[in-house]
């Protein structure tokens, strides 16, 4: 079933929270440089399918396969470092670190691989400058709109140059013009960089930038391109 | 909307009558347009010809709603056929989506298949669309949008229609 | 505004203060300990002035003195020998009683005398002598226990004394002897407690240093989850309550804490009351009915901790708008100005300055000062800990990410931080201080007593009328004794009246003699003069006779006089002649560390008419290697005159009530710190759940939980650090200045630094590692679902 260079599959996933079943035999795969849009009523588990493919959570049963390795094999250290060098994440919202400048929050992966400081700042700058707010560098994500704090988070999502970029409703809280934007930038950048991009959104019109779309009801996958 | 499509469909539980044939339609699909019987004459003479039907019988009396009709081989592959089209998205579809979701249900069809084939369509026009205004100026990104706009709509209409299948499934098939 | 209306939002907010499940309940439960302890606290320091009078009172009204008031005996005298003795380290008050008719005075808490043969002793005495452990005591004090002592008549719960039956006391030395005739009890002329200076000087500032971290905690533990109540206090705006209601319920939230608090806090003090009355600090112990609060001062306390609680919190509200939509906090505060927070270490500094070389004997502190300055210094830390730490943090530059993140949060909120540090910093500045002042004065107090203890270590009198030799053999014979060295000791002159020459006699036999002086060589009925050798050289005149002029009294021939007279007016002596052959020696330092200059007479030398004249001295060595030697020494020393108790030698002599008081406050510092340290885990874990989708999104993006622990430590410890590092400093300065003002010499305590920054340090690991726990579970992705 799965199609040939595909970058991370995912197969069989079960996954409960207590008496909540969140996956229930999801399937998954992606290609580098594909953009796949996850839909899908809320609760219907699509988060749960982003956490596990991103190696946050183990689900319960079922394979998970990052450029030939399985993530089954893997330790939380070796998940951690997965996800610090390989996998990069932009949130709804919360994510920014409010105490550190905008510039800081963009070089924190950098840092956390152990890149030094000055380094790891620069490299942010010009992520920063290809999302338009290099302006913002010294102000503190409080100081900042909704929309450029967003456009700041995936700048540091791409820090890192990540092979696969994890966006779960990055644009769930901005208005359409700010979310179009973000949208935008962000698979323009993925696209540049050859990045995979798992889009977790309930709005169609943010859907509407992937290039195949997968939609998750009652903890089962569809694979929109092979409907009927 | 194709209402040969639409009655052929109908057909597919069992022979009926014209008479049936237009009560059954207007009840569940003609809510504010009623079917002619000009209408059903002239579909059911079409469909005839083109052997989709055929006359199961005929009641004393005369005239084409006294006549009984029933689906051939060929009309059921014909409304399969229709059912698995996706419509071309465009602006008020609703009406033909909904006539292919009840027919489905009545046929014991997947309703599901066609809300989702309908909204890989959709999708598919969006990403279009989308790419379209990501390179065009502001004009074409104006009417993008609009378009846009539209498509989410009547793809939010898709996703809660296929929310609420079995309630519609069980005040139709009843 | 209505009356009505007020009291339902007050009530709301007690409602609200428990209401919000098992985690509303432990806060508020954890507010109520916090003021509860220091209630407690405040209470017991209420309390103890009285407490204090209590047993001041109680020690006059037994007092069995008559001042140098010669009595005849009469029906309503009584005779009362001071039989006081010491069991191991501890003293013993005991008296033997010999009424002398019908109507002689009960000692207070005594229903009725005891028999001859009989004792009435106070319960603690009772305990330990029914004990195996009191079994070498009750020898000592063999008599029937006919009753105990009443607590009217005892000063603390674990006195040990006792009365005792007596009879013939008369017949021994009244008013020499320890033995007194009165016809009342109780001090004529009472007495104000008169307490040493440096005394009241630590106590006052005990307090002040337990006291202040307290009541910082106490405002501290009124800000308890108070984001929470921030935002709840938003969602009641949004359903209509007005700006000043939502006050009112904030401050009912904060009033059914520390009201709770309150009932705690008497608990508290319930309890710790009878414990009260089961230790002894320092040898002193009380009675839990002692510990009375001052009905003035409690109602004070009943009324200050609500009151400042509730100020707390609005305080604390003033810089918040509570808007419907949320809590809105009010422009950045204003740059924290440093010149008037020097100004309060600065100018308690300057009110300690003028006490200062005031010094033990020069007397007076004057307390409105002591306790103004002690409080300004240790106010003057929590004033200048926010600037410092805003300051330093500020320059503080980025290292590890961890790092990183603690200092850029406690760059936005360096206020929160210090001020639960606060507490912390008070207390250890004060507790380094006064463990400063404990180690100058007790070292102060430890003095060079002079005996060589290595030659012998008690030393028992012979009674008048007691044979010196009868008595040194029995010693001898005690249990645990090696080695008695007996010396009769007395004055001889020239017999030329008013300005006769006096020389000093000690008889002795030769082994006894060899203590005291280098002999050429000895046989019974030696005589010698002994020679201080001026250039002893040591500076240690006054331990050398310089009224002894034996060096003109003791020539061969001269005819000297013995002292024998048994009262003043009548004078008798009993003469005799320096022998041809006296020999000479040369005076060592005997046992007692005295060079002592004289004739040493052997006893064949020695005139037995004299007698009289001479008072018997004996230097007992004991065996060190059986635990109780001592006990049984005064056991036999009781036997043979139970007025007169055996002098214990020792060789330093320092004052171990401070080494207990240290012991205390360390313990209470502690404690104290110990509190501190729930409220610093309290605020931290409130921080920790606000930024729970923060950590979850940290994690996701694969940071280390190291990082974040590592983190969470720095933001504990860097101003834990700080608030140590002024503590230390302020703690030193403290310290100096009042051991200048007690006079002493200035030392550092390193070791009190050390242990109170060392346990202030252990806080912050405890603290981090307590919070590690939730911290993990906090990073779990649970916290990215939106909800």
């Amino acid at each position: 079933m799965t199609p040939a260079g595909s970058l991370l599959v995912a197969d069989e996933l079960r996954k409960t929270y207590g008496p909540t079943v969140a996956l229930d035999g999801a399937e998954f795969s992606i290609h580098p440089g594909e953009v796949v849009a996850v839909m899908g009523p809320s609760g219907s588990g699509k988060s749960t399918l982003l956490h596990c493919l991103a190696g946050i959570v183990t689900p319960d049963s079922g394979s998970i396969t990052y450029n030939g390795r399985e993530m089954a094999t893997m330790n939380d250290a070796e998940r951690s470092a997965l996800r610090r060098s390989e996998f990069g994440f932009v949130f709804q919202f919360g994510q920014l670190v409010p105490e550190l400048t905008c510039v800081e929050n963009v070089a924190l992966p950098l840092r956390l691989n152990g890149t030094s400081r000055k380094e790891a700042e620069k490299a942010a700058l010009g992520w920063m400058e290809r999302l338009e707010v290099d302006d913002l560098r010294k102000k503190r994500p409080g100081e900042v709109s909704g929309g450029q704090g967003q456009r700041v988070a995936v700048a540091r999502s791409l820090v890192t140059n990540p092979r696969v970029l994890f966006a779960d409703e990055p644009t769930g809280a901005l208005d359409s013009l700010n979310g179009e934007r973000v949208m935008d930038l962000l698979t323009e950048a993925a696209r540049s960089t050859n990045a995979a991009v798992v889009l977790v959104t309930h709005e169609a019109r943010v859907a509407a930038y992937s290039d195949r779309e997968i939609v998750v009801r009652d903890g089962k996958s569809r694979d929109m391109e092979r409907v009927v | 909307m194709s209402i040969g499509h639409t009655l052929l469909g109908l057909l597919e539980s069992g022979p009926r009558h014209g008479y049936d044939l237009k009560r059954a339609f207007d009840e569940k699909f003609g809510h504010d347009r009623p079917l002619h019987y000009g209408q059903v004459y002239s579909t059911m003479s079409r469909l005839l010809k083109n052997g989709l039907v055929e006359v199961d019988g005929i009641e004393p009396g005369g005239g084409p709603e006294r006549k009984r009709y029933a689906i051939t081989d060929a009309g059921i592959t014909d409304v399969q056929r229709w059912l698995a089209t996706p419509e071309k998205p465009e602006p008020y579809l609703q009406s033909t989506l909904y006539t292919k979701v009840v027919l489905a249900l009545l046929t014991h069809r997947n309703a599901g298949d066609i809300l989702d084939n309908q909204r890989a369509e959709h999708l598919r026009m969006m990403r279009i669309l989308t790419d379209r205004k990501r390179k065009g100026d502001l004009a074409d990104q104006l009417i993008c949008d609009h378009a846009l706009f539209h498509l989410e709509a009547d793809l939010r209409w898709l996703e809660l229609t296929a929310a609420r299948l079995d309630k519609l499934a069980e005040v139709v098939v009843k | 505004m209505s009356l009505r209306q007020w009291w339902r939002d007050l009530a709301m907010g007690v409602r609200f203060a428990f209401a919000g499940g098992r985690e509303g309940w432990v806060r508020a439960l954890l507010t109520a300990v916090g003021v509860g302890l220091g209630v407690a606290l405040l209470l017991l320091t209420t309390a103890l002035p009285s407490a204090l009078a209590v047993r001041h009172e109680r020690g006059d009204a037994r007092a069995d003195i008559n001042y140098g008031q010669e009595k005849k005996k009469a029906d309503d005298t009584l005779l009362s020998g001071n039989a006081s003795t010491t069991f191991r380290d501890t003293d013993i008050r005991g008296r033997d009683l010999e009424p002398e008719g019908p109507k002689a005075p009960l000692p207070p808490g005594v229903a009725k005398f005891p028999a001859v043969g009989e004792m009435v002793v106070s319960p603690a005495l009772k305990k330990l002598l029914e004990s195996e452990d009191g079994k070498l005591l009750r020898e000592r004090l063999s008599n029937r226990i006919a009753g105990t002592i009443a607590e009217s008549g005892l000063i603390g719960s674990q006195e040990l004394a006792f009365y005792r039956g007596a009879e013939g006391l008369a017949a021994q030395d009244i008013n020499g002897a320890g033995i007194s005739r009165i016809d009342k009890y109780g001090n004529p002329n009472p007495t104000e407690s008169d307490s040493d200076p440096v005394l009241v000087l630590l106590v006052l500032v005990v307090f002040v240093v337990l006291l202040m971290p307290v009541a910082v905690f106490i405002t501290a533990a009124a800000r308890f989850g108070g984001e929470r109540r921030d935002r709840r206090l938003a969602a009641l705006r949004l359903v209509g309550a007005d700006g000043r209601s939502t006050r009112r319920i904030a401050a009912g939230e904060a009033l059914a804490g520390s009201v709770l608090g309150l009932v705690l806090g008497t608990g508290f003090f319930l309890i710790g009351r009878e414990v009260a009355g089961s230790v002894e600090v320092f040898g002193q112990s009380v009675f839990p009915s002692y510990l009375n609060p001052s009905p003035l001062l409690a109602l004070l306390v009943a009324v200050a901790v609500p009151a400042a609680a509730v100020l707390v919190t609005l305080l604390a509200l003033r810089g918040v708008v509570i808007e419907p939509l949320g809590v809105v906090r009010t422009a950045k505060p204003a740059r924290r100005r440093l010149w008037w927070r020097l100004l309060l270490p600065l100018a308690g500094l300057g009110m300690l300055y003028p006490m200062v070389g005031q010094g033990r004997d020069g007397g007076d502190f004057n307390q409105y000062l002591v306790s103004g300055g002690v409080i300004l210094l240790l106010v003057g830390v929590t004033a200048l800990l926010p600037w410092i730490v805003e300051a330093v943090v500020a320059r503080l530059g980025a290292g590890a990410v961890s790092w990183q993140l603690a200092v850029r949060r406690l760059q936005l909120s360096s206020g929160t931080a210090a001020r639960m540090v606060n507490g912390i910093a008070v207390a250890v500045a004060g507790a380094i201080a006064l463990q400063m002042l404990f180690a100058g004065t007790s070292s102060d107090y430890t003095k060079d007593t002079g005996y060589d203890i290595s030659r012998a270590q008690m030393q028992v009198t012979v009674p008048k009328g007691k044979a010196l030799a009868a008595t040194a053999k029995e010693l001898a014979a005690t249990k645990g004794v090696r080695q008695v060295y007996a010396f009769d000791e007395g004055y001889v002159n020239d017999g030329s009246g008013e300005d006769a020459s006096w020389a000093r006699v000690t008889v002795a036999d030769c082994t006894s003699l060899r203590e005291v002086a280098k002999l050429p060589s000895c046989r019974d009925g030696d005589v010698f003069v002994s020679h201080v050798a001026p250039a002893a050289g040591e500076g240690d005149t006054d331990r050398q006779n310089a009224d002894d002029e034996s060096n003109v009294t003791a020539r061969p021939g001269q005819k000297l006089y013995f002292d024998t007279s048994e009262a003043a007016e009548k004078q008798t002596s009993v003469a005799w002649t320096v022998p041809k052959a006296v020999k000479q020696a040369e005076s060592i330092a005997d046992p007692t560390g005295y060079r002592r200059g004289g004739i040493l007479l052997t006893p064949g030398a020695f005139p037995a008419q004299a007698a009289a004249g001479v008072r018997g001295e004996i230097y007992v060595r004991v065996d060190d290697s059986l635990p109780d030697a001592r006990d049984y020494v005064r056991n036999t020393a009781a036997r043979i005159n139970p007025y007169e108790e055996p002098m214990t030698w020792v060789s330093t002599e320092s004052n171990d009530r401070y080494s207990s008081i240290r012991t205390g406050l360390f313990v209470g510092a502690v404690c104290v710190l110990a509190l501190i340290g729930a409220s610093l885990l309290v605020s931290q874990l409130e921080q920790l759940r606000e930024r729970r989708r923060l950590l979850s999104a940290l994690v996701a993006f694969g940071t280390r939980r190291r990082t974040l622990s590592l983190s969470v430590l720095w933001q504990t410890a860097i101003p834990v650090g700080l608030g140590l590092l002024l503590a230390s400093g302020v703690g030193l300065t403290l310290g100096v200045v009042l051991l200048k003002m007690t006079d002493t010499s200035v030392r550092v305590d390193w070791s009190s630094v050390l242990s109170m920054t060392g346990v202030g340090a252990g806080v912050v690991l405890v603290v981090t590692v307590l919070s590690l726990p939730p911290l993990l579970r906090l990073m779990r992705p649970d916290g990215l679902r939106t909800e």
